[in-house]
This record gives structure tokens, C-alpha cells and sequence, in this order.
């Protein structure tokens, strides 16, 4: 298993191939394609990201120490953000989760994504992946 | 004749040079501003104004006896008397400084606390923006007023038969945009304020989005409260006013208490000044005033009637080229609008084609545009909306077209 800045850097790799933001972004769509999507039971108000134009849906489960991440979202660069950060924090133990950077985001040229004034906040699902690694990690002790 | 085809030609190159920021890039692309209803671009004259101020009579205004002081009220006081004569009001004192079009509603909101009683009733448009509607529903829970909702069709314009039915002896306000901003609607206010007079009920409109484009006479619409922002017509961000009928100013108790605003101040019994004094509380925004009023100078320069009919060809043009786009569909096809085009294309969210053609340099607004009910009959969750003023060119619309296509083919 692969830890998350393996990972991360595995996907900077990946984007470092594009030379412009227009074949990045096509990338990163066809990310969103591969996102392991939430239950549409799982759409609920409560697993919606706040301050997100788009809709934004992200769901944990604990699976041997690991949490497990799905989602969706109906916008789909949104959804290409949310898959890449889906495939670096899912599969790992809360503690690393919470250690985990963001760094590689702006290596990877999404980082107009980062703002924490952007209405489809990259910083509040990377807030909220965190505060599931917070729950379930009292739930662990 | 040579003469008239130069004079019927609106020089827009040449306007284009007042703004400054129209020519920069971003994201490596010369911008294009297609996001003027939100907040229109500031020419270099209004710039000036500002700088003017703080680098050469910036003080208090209405308290001092030095020469500074008595600079910027004089022209504070012009600017107001500017605003007057630009939407024809009476008398200047009927015109309140405010900081914008939300602030102005507020008041008036907030004054009709004491005027109403349970079981009245106000009459609201679907159409409206969040600050036409919020500040009046919470006016509803103070006093047990009753909200009515004039409906809107299909095409984005007013059921103006409904709404004479909503009308009655108990109808005490009725607050409607003069130009829906998510959608370009001019809704036929002349009427709407015969019947709510005839009815006994006073009118606010909403002039944000009417006053960049529509130069409104309140005295021939003879309507009581009309609000407008100056950050929407090449002015600041932060100011704007509320223009009241004397009589209602009167009506209306201040709406904060502060310095400027009282006549005589004892621990036992305040009173108030008198018009516009009574609802100027405090220090205003006085460079962004005095801005407002060069602002209206700028644009009066060039002239409404002209805006006007260049914005018009803005529409028709963009419009058709828009149309060509294959699933594109427009919201809001009422027959008079301004230059405003809400639009989706096929399924893709409003949040993706804006997020591409920013890259492209493109500034539009996406989302629900602060009009939530709007959005909600149609059943979508936003809408792509490109907003034109008379700086923008045809060649900007083919640009935004392209980048368009583009997003398109990216996102399908
Ligand atoms: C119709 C309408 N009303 C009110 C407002 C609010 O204006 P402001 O934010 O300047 O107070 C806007 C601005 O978007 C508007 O379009």
C-alpha cells in the first residue's frame, strides 16, 4: 500500500506530462470519471460540503484502521478535484491523513483552487476529508 | 451626409480608453469583462476623482469652519444635487447617501417597522434579489405583515394579472426590481405603480440593476422609494442612495442614531435633523459620494439614449451568436431587457464553463446570482450569466463565443 505522499507525488508525475492548463484540466476530468462514487444514499445535506457553488457530496467508512473515501459532486471539474484528493487520502489511517500536506496541489498547477475565498473551496473538502479523519480517529482510541 | 453617420457611430475604442483595466490580461488573455451587472468597470475620470480627494481636500464634512472642510462639503453637497438632477427627483434633500442598494432597502425596511400592523400585507416580485427580499420578510416577522409573490412565466417576465389580484385595501408596499438582475427583465413599472397607488400602497423599486442602462425619472414614475448602487454605473464600490419622496422621508423614523444625524443631543431628549441629515448618520463614504456624482457625469457625457442603443446591438449580436451554440438555452426572454444573457448549456454546470473561460481571460457570473426563486422555477441550480456594458465590443462576444465552444467540447 502506498502512502499518501507516494501518492501525491505519483500525481504531480502524472500532470507534470501536460505542458498547459488546458490539457491539465482535461486530465483532471478524466480523473473525475474514476472517482469512487458515493451511494446515492449517501447524498444527503449532512455530507454536502459548505461554501461549495457546486454540489459537492463526500461520504466516509472505517475499513481496518483505514478510512475509505466516496463522492461526488455535479460539476465536473469539481468532481476531477474531489477524485484527485479522493485518491490521495482514501485507503489511509486517519493519523496520516491528518499529517498529509497539500503541497503537490500547486504542483500540479491547481493552485487558483487553493484560495480560501474560492466559492468551490479545494480548501474546504481537504477540511472536510480532515474532520472525518478526526472523528473516526477518537473512534479508534 | 457625413456629419450624421459620425454622429449616429459610437466611438467605442475611444471610450475603452478611459478604463484602465480593460487593458490588462489575465491568466495570459487581454480581459474580457462580461461581469457588469455585478459591478461595473471605473473609468479614469472617476479614478481622478478619488485620488483628487485624498490628495488634496480630504477632511470631515458638515462640522469644520476651515477651508478644507468646507471643500469637501461643497462638493459632497454637489454630488448629491448631481444625483437629484440625474433621476429628476424634486428637491436634493429627498436624496439619502446610503452605501449601496442593499443599505437604502434596509432603511426603508426598517422604517415601515412603525408604520405597520399585523395582518398587512406587501407585495414582492419572483424575480427579485436576495436584498429585495430578505430585508422585508425579516420587516414581516417584526410586525406580522403578510409577503405576497407576484409569479413570473416562462419567459422571465411579470404575471401582471396575478398581481392586480394581490392588490388591496390591505397592501401597504409593494418592492419590485426596475431590471431583474439574473435574468435582464424590464418589468413594466409605470403600471405597476398606477395599480399600487390606485390601491393605496406605496412603491420601492430596485433601480440596481435599471440605473446603469435606463436613466429613470422619478418624478414621471411617480414612485415613492427608488435605490440604486454606484459601484453598478462606473462608480465606487460602497455608496449609493436612496431616493425618497419627501413626504415618506418624513414618515420614516431615522434608521440609526449618530453623530450628523441629530439637530439638538441631551441625555433626556434627542432630536433629529432634518432631511437628508435625519438618515446620514455618522461619517459617510465621502470621496465614494462625490465619485458617484463625477460617475453620473461620465455617463451622462456619453449619454443614456446612446448606451442604450449600442448596449441593444450588444444583446441582438451575442444573442444570435450564442443561439448557434448547439443546447445552449437562454433564460429570460422577455422582450424589453437589457444587456443581460443567462444561459446553460445542455447539462454542464453553470461552475465548470465559468472556472474554464476565466482561463481564456473571460469574467462571467455562475451560480444563482443572490435570486434563488428565480433559479428555482426554472429548476436548475444556476445559470451562466454574461452581463454586457457599452465598453464591450463585438469582438469581445466572438472571443467569449469561441471560448465558449471550447469549454463545450472540454466539458461534454
Ligand atoms: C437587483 C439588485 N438588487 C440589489 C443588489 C445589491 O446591491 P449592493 O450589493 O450594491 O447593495 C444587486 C446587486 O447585485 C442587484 O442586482
Amino acid at each position: 500500500m502506498s502512502t499518501i505522499k507516494e501518492i501525491q507525488d505519483e500525481i504531480v508525475e502524472e500532470f507534470e506530462l501536460f505542458d498547459d492548463w488546458m490539457q491539465r484540466y482535461e486530465h483532471m476530468i478524466e480523473l473525475g470519471k474514476s472517482l469512487p462514487l458515493i451511494e446515492e444514499k449517501y447524498k444527503t445535506e449532512e455530507n454536502l460540503i459548505k461554501g461549495c457553488q457546486s454540489k459537492v457530496w463526500v461520504h466516509a467508512e472505517m475499513e481496518d484502521e483505514k478510512l475509505v473515501f466516496t463522492a461526488d459532486s455535479d460539476a465536473i471539474i469539481t468532481k476531477g478535484i474531489i477524485a484527485i484528493l479522493v485518491r490521495a487520502y482514501s485507503n489511509q489511517h486517519p493519523n496520516d491523513i491528518l499529517e498529509a500536506d497539500n503541497k503537490f496541489i500547486d504542483e500540479i498547477g491547481l493552485k487558483e483552487h487553493l484560495s480560501p475565498t474560492r466559492a468551490n473551496g479545494l480548501v474546504s473538502m481537504i477540511k472536510q476529508l480532515k474532520m472525518y479523519a478526526i472523528a473516526y480517529k477518537t473512534q479508534l482510541n | 451626409m457625413k456629419v450624421a453617420t459620425e454622429k449616429a457611430h459610437f466611438d467605442v475604442e475611444s471610450i475603452r480608453k478611459d478604463f484602465p483595466i480593460l487593458s490588462r490580461k489575465v491568466n495570459g488573455y487581454p480581459l474580457v469583462y462580461l461581469d457588469n451587472a455585478a459591478t461595473s468597470q471605473t473609468p479614469q475620470q472617476v479614478i481622478n476623482s478619488i485620488t483628487n480627494y485624498y490628495s488634496q481636500y480630504n477632511s470631515n464634512i458638515h462640522r469644520g469652519v476651515h477651508s478644507l472642510s468646507q471643500e469637501a462639503t461643497d462638493a459632497y453637497e454637489q454630488a448629491r444635487i448631481k444625483i437629484q438632477k440625474h433621476f429628476n427627483a424634486e428637491k436634493s434633500n429627498e436624496i439619502i447617501f446610503t452605501s449601496g442598494t442593499t443599505h437604502a432597502i434596509n432603511l426603508v425596511a426598517s422604517g415601515f417597522t412603525s408604520l405597520l400592523e399585523k395582518g398587512d400585507e406587501l407585495v414582492v416580485s419572483a424575480l427579485e434579489h436576495h436584498s429585495n427580499i430578505v430585508p422585508w420578510q425579516m420587516l414581516c416577522e417584526r410586525t406580522g405583515a403578510i409577503m405576497k409573490v407576484i409569479p413570473m412565466n416562462e419567459h422571465g417576465m411579470l404575471d401582471l394579472a396575478e398581481y392586480e389580484n394581490l392588490l388591496s385595501e390591505k397592501t401597504k408596499l409593494v418592492f419590485i426590481n426596475h431590471v431583474s438582475n439574473a435574468l435582464g427583465t424590464v418589468n413594466p413599472v409605470q403600471k405597476i405603480i398606477e395599480k399600487a397607488h390606485a390601491a393605496g400602497a406605496a412603491v420601492l423599486l430596485d433601480g440596481a440593476q435599471a440605473a446603469p442602462h435606463i436613466k429613470a425619472d422619478v418624478q414621471a414614475l411617480d414612485v415613492d422609494f427608488y435605490v440604486v448602487s454606484a459601484h453598478k454605473m462606473c462608480g465606487p464600490t460602497g455608496v449609493g442612495i436612496l431616493y425618497g419622496k419627501e413626504e415618506w422621508l418624513n414618515k420614516l423614523p431615522p434608521y440609526q442614531g449618530g453623530g450628523e444625524m441629530i439637530a439638538t443631543v441631551t441625555f433626556e431628549k434627542t432630536t433629529y435633523a432634518d432631511l437628508p441629515h435625519k438618515f446620514e448618520a455618522g461619517t459617510p463614504n465621502i470621496s465614494g459620494g462625490i465619485a458617484f456624482g463625477d460617475a453620473l457625469d461620465y455617463m451622462n457625457t456619453i449619454g443614456f439614449d446612446k448606451i442604450a442603443a449600442y448596449e441593444q446591438e450588444l444583446l441582438e449580436y451575442a444573442t444570435e451568436k450564442l443561439l448557434k451554440i448547439e443546447g445552449l438555452r437562454i433564460y429570460g426572454v422577455s422582450e424589453e431587457k437589457t444587456a443581460v444573457i443567462s444561459f446553460n448549456i445542455g447539462e454542464i454546470h453553470p461552475y465548470d464553463i465559468g472556472t474554464i473561460i476565466d482561463k481564456l481571460g473571460i469574467a462571467v457570473r455562475t451560480g444563482h446570482h443572490c435570486a434563488q426563486p428565480v433559479m428555482d422555477y426554472y429548476k436548475i441550480p444556476g445559470t451562466v450569466r454574461a452581463s454586457f456594458a457599452f465598453y464591450n465590443t463585438k469582438a469581445e462576444i466572438d472571443t467569449f463565443v469561441e471560448a465558449l465552444e471550447k469549454a463545450k467540447k472540454m466539458l461534454s
